[in-house]
């Protein structure tokens, strides 16, 4: 399975997710620039963390408009998985391929800790590899991570199963616990805690490690049907 | 915009206008006289302001760092380049420096913070090197007025903003509170980087006609000689200083780095040197590139890309705008540069080249407006041999240490671990991102921050120490204990000290009882750093940290660095489990000067500061060392402010594991901070071996447990509470102290 993973400038959780997808998983991943206008060759995206063009204006709002974007949008609506870890997520948001926003933390200040998250939906090509309601611990590092949605989005969201991951202890002041939802389809998932930031036991938690093996069993399935 | 007329030679001689840039009357007269023969017009004099000052020059500070032990077979590069560097095997090699940025962070903290993340950052890429690791070193008044509430918020929240948007973890630092940082904040940055050996650079300008290409952020007027500005002492009279504080774009670093970075990797047959525009800006990189060298240089200032319309050659030489850097490339190559800052959407624009002969010339709307020698800027500097004199302050009438007298053991400690010294630093180190790059093992909290080498068994430790209440007791002894302290922190998170970069942060060198600090302190950090192998190879002077007349502690902060051979090795503070052996290293005596039992009880530091002794402090770091590297270690934390109670406390929270301790000292004893200790548990298989080892400078005194208490009972009164409350106490002291 091979993974592209845009770089905008100001991205810094790329490289993080290349290694952790080649050294760990043992996929094949590029790094891939904004600038690229096709995706072509590639099984999955995942929009890495980071502070695409400084986060001036608002998080994402310029990554939105990068050449790729394009591209990812396209390669969505194809039906092919998309995720977006934190800054991703952001992008992800303003490019109107998941719904709601994010906003600053109800803090206002940047949290680094480790969350702990519910696996609220199992049966999704990113979370199968999860019991349900499964308790995991992810790491998160964000400003802007209080998910954002208006109530009738919310209950469309939970109508369709949607919301993947729920925190524990709301760190941020998300709606309805939100750390992590899919659009209606279910290939594109956005979530603020980052897996590759979990998936050493030396770096403290391997839980993130059943989010890349889940999407990779899906897509053998897909590749071998 | 401000319409300036520049003062003629005459002018500035007459009106002695150049005091107001920090040049004294001698200064000038030396240069007028022996360095050029001539007045200086105003451009000229402006340069060796910012030359001679005393962050660029040292030129207080030079004769007390010749003290320092700068050797070591393990120095590949030591101070005077942009960082020192480390051999730490395998081709690879560890960069480190630290940088003051305390002044800009007083007058303006968010930004002054900020810009001392990202000064620090550039020193260590400018060498080659790959950041990895941030470390802060924070000093403020007692969180108790809303300045200084303010400052905290502010700084952190800069250091944060830099250092999370660039994509380096801070995974390190301390953070305490004592009145005498009330108007003058330490704001001191450490930035570690990692290179392979043929990857490492210089900061210089050879090869007759080659090119000078500037790269980065565009020169605004923000920064103006703020070298100088640094280098003095505040006034609340003068309110004029604002403008010396420079803003920074952490994006805008971000990719400069990168593109530095692939300029080094990928284009290193073209690439002569490169070097950060930090203090005193083009003309400090430039001057430096060109003498080290040996080589004369020429600038033409209408090419320097200008955020501003109608900059003066003054305003552009001394403009401290942020992430800039200055590249030295073989002539012929340049269009294979610009390539390279074009992809990242960079200026990089060649704006002078590397002459014959030794002079600095600039020119400006095409008349030449500067011509010095260049070593007179980059070495001349006057260097002042200071008058030294023992302070009043260290004259005592006993050698009697302060007695606390202790009715509630317990209550004692709930109010200890409440001191906002003592208490957690969470609140604010979680706002800092301490994990991206994905190999920080040992987040912040712990001795060390330990981060794991990438494809290697290795890992190194990091950590920033120095109690500048021992140094104001006795600088000479406080400064030795500064080292130990940073190498204690080292060797109980498993690994052996490489060596030290620091931030010399005094008063005002020319009082001599403050000279005297400075003068001292650095003995002491000589032969502590002599003794544990431990090599400065990079620092910063920070010197007239005084606000209306009043000096800060003496605080040398010590940056130290330590190689983990092997990752199992990596050691926490944290109890792992019950049922494990509880031990402390070393001896405890009734050493209460200087120590925050002092300060709670009395509210003040005083008297002499208790015997240290570096053998012993030697010995006891080895032993710990050796029993990790055999395996024998649960745990191990450093004994030091707060004492031993405090350091048990400690380590019980990171697990929630309770203690049943035993001791033959009284319960005040559990509060004195001598030095040379560690707390150390031991898992019942290995008790044994690690007892063997240790005779007899361990000693026993009992187990960890399951239960959620801290229980010791001590020869006179019992330690005894819950680890949950005291946990709690701990961690939500500063949250609610900053509120």
């Amino acid at each position: 399975m091979k993974f592209a993973v845009p770089v905008f400038p100001g991205s810094n959780c790329d490289y993080d997710m290349v290694n952790a997808l080649r050294d760990i998983l043992k996929m094949e991943a590029d790094l891939v620039s904004a600038d690229t206008t096709t995706l072509t060759g590639y099984d999955a995206v995942i929009l890495p963390g980071g502070f695409s063009y400084g986060d001036y204006l608002r998080s994402g709002a310029i990554a939105r408009f990068a050449p790729v974007m394009t591209a990812v949008k396209a390669f969505a609506a194809a039906g092919k998985p998309v995720m977006g870890i934190c800054n991703g997520f952001q992008i992800l948001t303003e490019a109107g391929l998941l719904p709601g926003a994010l906003q600053a933390n109800r803090s206002s200040k940047f949290i680094c800790k480790t969350s702990e998250l519910i696996v609220k939906n199992n049966q999704t090509q990113f979370s199968s590899a999860y019991a349900s309601q499964a308790h995991i611990q992810l790491p998160i590092a964000h400003g802007e991570g209080n998910y954002y949605c208006d109530d009738e989005t919310l209950t469309t969201l939970q109508e369709h199963q949607q919301i993947v991951f729920e925190y524990v202890d709301n760190p941020n002041g998300s709606t309805a616990n939100i750390a992590g939802v899919m659009n209606q389809a279910g290939n594109v998932l956005g979530m603020m805690p980052h897996p590759e930031r979990a998936v050493e036991a030396i770096l403290g938690s391997t839980d993130g490690l059943g989010i890349f093996q889940s999407l990779i069993a899906a897509n053998k399935e897909v590749t071998h049907a | 915009m401000l319409k300036q007329t520049e003062l003629t030679p005459t002018q500035l001689r007459d009106t002695k206008a150049y005091r107001d840039w920090g040049l004294t009357d001698a200064e000038y007269q030396l240069l007028t006289d022996d360095v050029l023969g001539r007045l200086p017009n105003y451009t000229e004099a402006g340069l060796f302001s910012g030359m001679w000052s005393e962050h660029c020059s040292y030129k207080n500070s030079k004769p007390v760092l010749k003290k320092f032990w700068t050797q070591g077979e393990q120095v590949l590069e030591g101070p005077g380049e942009g960082a020192g560097i480390i051999d730490i095997g395998d081709g690879q090699a560890v960069v480190f420096k630290a940088e003051s940025h305390n002044h800009p962070s007083a007058v303006e903290p968010y930004e002054g913070a900020a810009t001392g993340v990202g000064g620090i950052i550039r020193d260590i890429f400018s060498m080659g090197a790959r950041p990895i690791a941030l470390l802060d070193s924070l000093r403020f008044g007692e969180p108790d007025d809303a300045h200084t509430k303010y400052l905290i918020s502010q700084v952190v929240a800069g250091i944060g903003g830099y250092g999370n948007c660039i994509g380096i973890p801070t995974i390190g630092g301390d953070t305490v509170f004592d009145a005498s940082y009330d108007k003058n904040p330490l704001v001191n940055a450490m930035c570690v980087g990692i290179l392979n050996q043929k990857d490492i650079q210089k900061g210089q300008a050879t090869g007759l006609g080659n090119s000078v290409i500037y790269v980065g952020a565009k020169t605004g007027r923000d920064g103006i000689n703020g070298a100088s500005f640094a280098s003095a002492e505040f006034n609340d009279a003068k309110d004029t200083q604002r403008s010396a504080v420079q803003v920074g774009d952490p994006f805008m670093e971000k990719l400069l780095m990168e593109a530095c970075l692939e300029v080094i990797h990928d284009h290193r047959d073209v690439l002569v040197g490169i070097q950060d525009m930090g203090a005193a800006g083009l003309v400090s990189s430039s001057a430096e590139m060109a003498s080290k060298a040996g080589s004369g240089l020429e600038l033409n200032l209408d090419l320097v890309p200008q955020r501003e319309a109608g900059m003066t050659p003054f305003e552009l030489m001394l403009s401290e705008s942020q992430e800039r850097m200055l590249l030295c490339v073989k002539a012929g190559a340049e269009a294979e540069i610009y390539q390279v800052f074009e992809k990242y959407g960079l200026d990089a624009v060649t704006i002078g080249k590397v002459t014959d002969g030794h002079q600095y010339q600039l020119f400006h709307h095409g008349k030449l407006v500067a011509d010095v020698p260049v070593d007179a800027l980059a070495t001349k500097a006057p260097v002042y041999q200071r008058e030294k004199k023992r302070p009043v302050r260290l004259n005592h009438q006993s050698h009697h240490q302060f007695m606390p007298r202790i009715v509630d053991a317990t209550g004692t400690l709930k109010k200890m671990l409440q001191q906002p010294t003592i208490a957690s630093k969470k609140s604010l180190y979680e706002t800092y991102d301490s994990q991206v790059q994905t190999n920080t093992v040992v987040k912040p909290g712990s001795d060390a921050g330990v981060i794991r080498i990438r494809h290697t068994d290795k890992a190194l430790a990091v950590t920033t120490d120095v109690n500048g209440r021992y140094l104001y007791l006795n600088p000479r002894v406080g400064g030795e204990i500064a080292v130990a302290e940073a190498a204690r922190n080292i060797v109980a998170s498993g690994g052996l000290p490489l060596g030290i970069t620091d931030c010399l942060n005094y008063g005002n060198p020319e009082k001599p009882d403050q000279f005297y600090d400075l003068d001292e302190s650095a003995m002491g950090i000589a032969r502590a750093c002599q003794l544990f192998n431990t090599p400065v190879i990079s620092g910063n002077v920070s010197l007239n940290n005084e606000s209306n007349g009043e000096p800060i502690y003496p605080t040398p902060m010590i940056g130290m660095v330590g190689l983990i051979k092997h990752q199992k090795d990596i050691t926490t503070q944290d109890f792992k489990h019950a049922g494990d052996a509880v031990y402390v290293l070393g001896e405890t005596g009734a050493d209460f000067n200087g120590s925050e039992l002092q300060k709670m009880l009395t509210g003040d530091i005083a008297g002499e500061l208790f015997d240290f002794d570096l053998v012993t402090e030697n010995q006891n770091q080895r032993l710990l060392l050796r029993a990790i590297q055999k395996g024998l270690v649960a745990s191990a934390h450093d004994v030091s402010e707060g004492g031993l109670i405090t350091t048990i406390a400690e380590s019980c929270f990171g697990n929630g594991v309770g203690v049943k301790l035993t001791s033959e000292i009284p319960a005040a004893d559990f509060f004195s901070e001598t030095q040379s200790r560690f707390v150390i548990s031991v898992t019942p298989e290995h008790r044994a071996d690690f007892e063997s080892l240790m005779e007899p400078y361990a000693t026993y005194l009992g187990q960890t447990t399951a239960d959620d208490r801290l229980f010791v009972q001590t020869s006179d009164q019992t330690f005894d509470l819950p680890v949950s409350f005291a946990k709690q106490l701990w961690e939500g002291s500063l949250p609610c102290l900053l509120k």
